[in-house]
């Protein structure tokens, strides 16, 4: 695809594992262990993919052939049109990267330090730090803690840094690992709010790896899903949502013990107590969680429920089983 | 050079960060004072017992000490923060620098930068007048000259050492014991008058981790002594070709060792 702001084609990385030799204490086996296998998708400009899978599926992996950090064993990889290790500097000025766990500020600076020193190594001419810098504290809201030393910062304001940190050289590829990761509710609003904002001002693309089902809900059209190294799912949220991600689970404590509960509508996933809490699978697009509880409640007193929403974990898994189950090999969904 | 703003950026905020807590800064510039006289008091507890060590008394260790802890600790102040290499590639932060737009090592190297050597750096600056008013100096113009191309060389060899360390670091990721004993092990080795080491020792210092180039050697020319056997005085005047070697060394370890990391040889 031409113009394409990520093109992976058969990427392929392998790592070497030395583990031990059982009953040999001081022996080492080395293993090769695939954390990308055979993957191939494209990302065109202005698209919001977001990149889910169980840990350890190879998203870190991917992102880090993408950003220039890591050779790949083999296949290929093009950023923004550039080769990421041979041309990792001029890439860097193209793309800006928030890895969720660890950090590019000064933790004994202030972000007003900070930001003059990452405009000094992206080189922003003077005029340009000042404008985009003071759209980022305003759309951020880091003007109330602008002056305080980073280690100071909570969670949410630090993170909230980090991402401006990334955006401060306009890059038109932003690669998100985990961006609301440990964030409390109305923290992860506002930044899925900027993030939205921002794409819809600039253009710019996103690609971002989540265990977050509400972040791929609210900022991505398209998902990426790895399992094992390899693509198990390529298309739409909605096409997605049809198959699994969209399911609630309605988990149910009841006044005593109840045969498994079957109500029209629902899938039952399992009981505990011997039937005292009962946790039942329903698709909203179907029915909701008050006529699936009016209908448990036909059955059985309630006295206490939740409702939760499958993480990405989840949505991994039973895309995999069923997968295996209409045939090894298949790529549902494909878009 | 829009480039040098980007270090110059870094380097000053180090500065301010370092010396905005006027105790610990007051403490760490003592702490690098300490240890520098104690190793100077160990120089002078042997003298208390000998009067020559291969082949130069008291005034001529201190010409070897004051040059090899000028270099050793300018090299450190400079680059010495490099042994960090290892908890920034377990702790993955080391990805962060491969995300800006500058290479590698120079943004390691003004990532930070250790002040509190300048005690040290004083310590040997002592040494070094110490020794040079203490003897008689036959030729003051050439021992000026090889002094001066001393500490310039003598820190070139020093911080190439520290950038080879820091090179075998991405293999060892936890061999940072290991490879201090080539940078502060190379440093003693300068300290001292290379003639007392058995050939292996004089060879490896000589001309593999040309230490001896950085104190004894020079001293050799200040003082106008021949030298032993492998290594004559003239050979002062091929610091920068040691320096040279050093560098060369030190670029081929610390590529291989990025090569490693991003798994193109692995």
């Amino acid at each position: 695809m031409p113009g394409a702001v990520v093109e992976v084609d058969r990427l392929v990385r392998e790592f070497t594992v030395r583990e031990p030799v059982p009953g040999r204490r001081l022996r080492r086996r080395a293993r090769r262990v695939r954390a990308v296998d055979e993957m191939t998708f494209t990302v065109g400009p202005g698209e919001a993919v977001g990149y889910i899978g169980a840990n350890g599926a190879g998203k870190s992996t991917t992102i880090k052939m993408l950003a220039g950090i890591l050779v790949p064993t083999s296949g290929s990889v093009r950023t923004c049109g550039l080769e990421p290790i041979g041309e990792r500097r001029t890439l860097s000025r193209r793309i800006g990267v928030v890895f969720g766990q660890r950090s590019q500020l000064w933790w004994d600076l202030p972000l007003s330090e900070s930001f003059a020193i990452l405009g000094a190594i992206h080189r922003l001419e003077p005029d340009a730090l000042a404008s985009r810098r003071a759209e980022l504290v305003e759309e951020l809201e880091l003007a109330d803690f602008w002056s305080t030393p980073v280690r100071q910062l909570s969670l949410g304001q630090r993170r909230r840094a980090e991402v401006a940190a990334a955006l401060l050289h306009r890059p038109e590829l932003v690669v998100l690992d985990e961006p609301t990761i440990g964030l409390d509710v109305l923290s992860k609003q506002r930044l899925r709010e900027f993030l939205v904002h921002e794409r819809r001002t600039r253009g710019t693309t996103l690609l971002l790896t989540t265990h977050d089902m509400g972040d791929v809900e609210r900022l991505c059209e398209r998902v990426l899903v790895v399992d094992h190294g390899r693509l198990a799912y390529d298309g739409t949220l909605s096409g997605l949502g049809a198959t699994v991600a969209a399911e609630r689970i309605l988990v149910v404590d009841l006044a005593e013990p109840v045969a498994d509960l079957q109500v029209p509508g629902t899938r039952h996933l399992g009981s505990e107590g011997e039937g005292v809490r009962q946790r039942l699978a329903f698709d909203p697009a179907t029915t909701t969680a008050a006529a699936v509880l009016t209908a448990v409640q036909t059955r059985a007193e309630v006295r206490d429920l939740s409702v939760a929403e499958p993480d990405v974990e989840d949505v991994v898994r039973r895309l995999w089983a069923r997968n295996r189950a209409v045939g090894a090999g298949g790529r549902p969904g494909s878009a | 050079m829009a480039d040098l703003t980007a270090y110059r950026a870094v380097l000053a905020s180090r500065v301010r960060a370092q010396t905005t807590y006027r105790l610990s800064f007051g403490l760490d510039l003592l702490g690098a004072l300490l240890v520098g006289l104690v190793e100077l008091a160990e120089t002078w507890v042997v003298f208390s017992q000998v009067d020559v060590l291969g082949g130069l008394d008291f005034g001529g260790v201190l010409l070897v000490f004051g040059l090899a802890n000028i270099c050793f600790s300018v090299a450190d102040l400079l680059v010495g923060h490099l042994d960090r290499l290892p908890r920034y590639i377990r702790e993955g932060t080391i990805d962060v620098f491969y995300l800006r737009p500058q290479p590698l090592l120079a943004q390691l190297v003004t990532s930070e930068i250790s002040l509190r050597r300048l005690t040290r750096i004083g310590v040997g600056v002592a040494a070094l007048v110490a020794g040079l008013v203490a003897n008689e100096i036959p030729d003051p113009l050439r021992a000026a000259a090889v002094v001066g191309l001393a500490l310039v060389f003598g820190t070139l060899i020093f911080c190439a050492l520290f950038v080879s360390a820091a090179g075998c670091q991405f293999w060892l990721v936890n061999g940072a014991e290991f490879t201090n004993a080539f940078t502060y092990g190379g440093s003693y080795a300068a300290s001292q008058p290379t003639s007392v080491f058995g050939t292996g020792l004089k060879i490896t210092f000589g001309f593999v981790v040309p230490a001896a180039f950085v104190g004894y050697l020079p001293t050799l020319v200040v003082l106008g002594q021949p030298g032993p056997a492998l290594l004559p005085a003239w050979l002062a005047w091929f610091l920068p070709v040691a320096a040279l070697w050093s560098c060369l060394l030190a670029g081929l370890l610390w590529r291989a060792g990025v090569r490693h990391y991003q798994g193109a040889g692995g």
